[in-house]
């Protein structure tokens, strides 16, 4: 189903993609679109969107399920609270994509902004993954529970930038986060252990990898020619003690 | 406490403001309708609380005359402004801003311009000593202060328009698609924590620096009493004043660059201060602690221009969003990348700047 975005207004472009869903519908194209906020929105089930031009806030929130690629590139908060799903973007992601993501996978060719990935989370089967072509603003997986993250910082408008922003991982107390190359210590947050992968980790690096490469046509070899470094809090519970007196 | 009856019904406002800026390196004119239209796509960053859009190059034909742009709610008070212009100034030419009725707009006030030219002297020995635009700066305060009216835009060859209202709405009622500039900033409000009223919309002005801002300026209180040992008066209710203020000041009067401006706002963090090179370091401590009272605390991304350069700055944790983008001679900046791509469908770049660091696009000339 081709949707025209053009100047159409956020409530009735989401309004008549629910239309649609609930009529059966589970293939969208929509073009020419510029703001609109909120979409696929709390969608369950196995839907395909092909969106064209710049999606607004919030894109993909409450997800469940739905499979989005973004031609172009996206505004703040995509997959805020994501279940399940995947989310190819085809170019750049503002501020906190993933905040609170608790399960499904976000891929993004190039830079993302700042807060990104902050209080993901894991449980049972669920396991967010995040994997950033770019580079990443600061406090990149702050308070993160659960997932992984993975940063290459190869497709990038930023060359002479950092790989991460400051206070990487503060407060992070689970999940993983992966970087192609070496970390600058500064810009680590504090109670963190870096460290070089081992074959587990480089079984989920490649997987996501191969899959990452696959969609935006990248040589998975190049990509694997610098080692990658694991960074996890130093402790199952680091933050144990915060306020127990002593 | 219990949360209300079926409380996930409620319809609730989600936003923050939204602002927009585009510059012509080249002083090729920009119509109004581009930034209207861009303030449009982020309709729903306000709330009607609050738009307005400055412009520069708007006034070619009076290009050396102080414009003063005033609102009053009666007649009474707009008279004892002008008696003070009148005192102060040589006034070319006293018009009503020309405006037509908006539904949207309740209750406007009475906007009024002057041209003017400084009447230097007066009748206080200060105000004789100073230079002019110290004696320009002085008279509106006094009038801001000493008037129901006030003054919300005094450049040359630019212009303010504000008030209660979507930016849409606004730029309806002062007919800015009539308009052409070679900068234009607009701004939609989500007022927080400050009245939503006509002189607390932005931008908020002085001589000819504008600035428009999404955010929340927390240290407010020791700016402005900061400002106040400096003869500013803030006097408008809105937090962002001591931002066009502290700009005139650190500029204007004490030869600061708008790079180090930006450094006096968004500071580098000590523990990166401590990791520079000894010159640099002792450099960044003495601007912190002598401006320590005029740091910016609280999120802010915010647009300044003085008519030769448009500025993009974020706070230094980059609390609120911030795109640029270029395309040929055009530059932007804006809350969100959809309003630019709804103004201009190919862009060259796109890049979201680093917390703290301005984005500083002159003229050409």
């Amino acid at each position: 189903m081709l949707l025209d975005a053009d100047n159409v207004y956020y409530r009735e472009l989401n309004q008549q993609i629910r239309e649609l869903v609930a009529k059966g519908e589970t293939e969208f194209e929509i073009v020419n679109v510029r703001g609109q906020r909120y979409i696929a929105d709390g969608l369950d089930g196995d839907l395909k969107f092909l969106i064209h031009g710049v999606p607004g806030q919030d894109m993909a929130a409450f997800m469940r399920g739905p499979t989005i690629r973004v031609e172009g590139n996206v505004q703040d908060g995509v997959a805020n609270t994501m279940d399940e799903g995947l989310i190819i973007i085809n170019g750049m992601a503002g501020d906190v994509v993933g905040y609170a993501m608790r399960g499904g996978k976000v891929l993004i060719k190039g830079d993302v902004g700042y807060r990104v990935g902050i209080h993901m989370k894991a449980y049972k089967e669920k396991f967010p993954v995040l994997v950033i072509g770019g580079k990443a603003g600061d406090f990149l997986g702050e308070y993160m529970a659960g997932g992984a993250i993975i940063l290459l910082g190869m497709i990038t408008g930023k060359p002479d930038a950092p790989i991460c922003g400051r206070s990487m991982g503060t407060g992070m107390h689970g999940g993983v986060i992966y970087v192609r190359g070496e970390i600058p210590a500064e810009q680590l947050g504090p109670n963190l252990k870096v460290e070089p992968v081992d074959a587990e980790d480089m079984k989920l690096i490649t997987e996501n990898l191969e899959q990452f490469c696959r969609e935006f046509g990248v040589d998975l070899k190049a990509v694997l020619t610098e080692p990658f470094q694991r960074v996890k809090p130093f402790s199952h519970r680091p933050y144990g003690n915060l306020y127990v007196a002593c | 406490m219990k949360a209300p009856e079926r409380y996930y019904d409620f319809q609730k406002d989600i936003s923050g403001c939204g602002v927009f800026g585009v510059i012509n390196t080249k002083r090729e004119l920009i119509p109004g309708s581009m930034p209207i239209q861009a303030m449009c796509t982020m309709h729903d960053r306000g709330n009607g609380l609050g738009g307005g859009f400055a412009a520069y190059g708007i006034y070619p034909d009076h290009a050396d005359k102080y414009a003063f742009h005033i609102m009053c709610e009666t007649q009474e008070g707009l008279d004892s402004a002008e008696e003070l212009i009148k005192k102060f100034f040589v006034i070319h030419e006293s018009q009503p801003i020309p405006t037509k009725p908006t539904l949207a707009i309740k209750n406007p006030p009475i906007v009024w311009r002057f041209f003017l030219s400084a009447k230097q002297g007066g009748d206080r020995p200060k105000w004789r000593t100073n230079d002019e635009k110290d004696y320009v700066v002085n008279v509106i305060m006094h009038i801001n202060k000493k008037t129901p009216a006030f003054v919300f835009s005094s450049g040359k060859n630019m212009g303010a328009f504000k008030g209660v209202g979507f930016p849409e709405d606004i730029a309806e009622f002062f007919r800015l698609d009539e308009y052409q500039g070679y900068i234009w900033t607009g701004h939609n409000r989500f007022p927080t924590n400050t009245p939503g009223w006509w002189g607390g919309a932005h931008p908020f002005t002085l001589l000819d620096w504008s600035i428009v801002h999404n955010g929340e300026i927390s240290s407010y209180g020791i700016n402005r009493r900061y400002l106040c040992e400096h003869d500013y008066e803030c006097t408008l209710m809105t937090d962002t004043e001591v931002v066009a203020y502290e700009i005139d000041m650190l500029i204007r009067k004490h030869g600061l660059s708008l790079r180090m401006a930006s450094w006096v706002f968004a500071p580098p963090f000590w523990d990166e201060i401590d990791r520079m090179p000894e010159e640099q370091r002792k450099a960044f401590e003495a601007l912190r602690m002598v401006y320590g009272p005029a740091l910016l605390n609280g999120p802010f991304a915010i647009l300044v221009s003085d008519g030769t350069c448009l500025m993009g700055l974020n706070d230094r944790i980059k609390l609120r969003p911030l795109i640029v983008a270029e395309s040929g001679s055009n530059v932007f900046m804006s809350s969100e990348e959809s309003s630019i791509r709804d103004v201009c469908r190919e862009l060259d770049t796109v890049w979201a700047p680093k917390a703290g660091e301005p984005v500083i696009v002159k003229l050409e000339d």
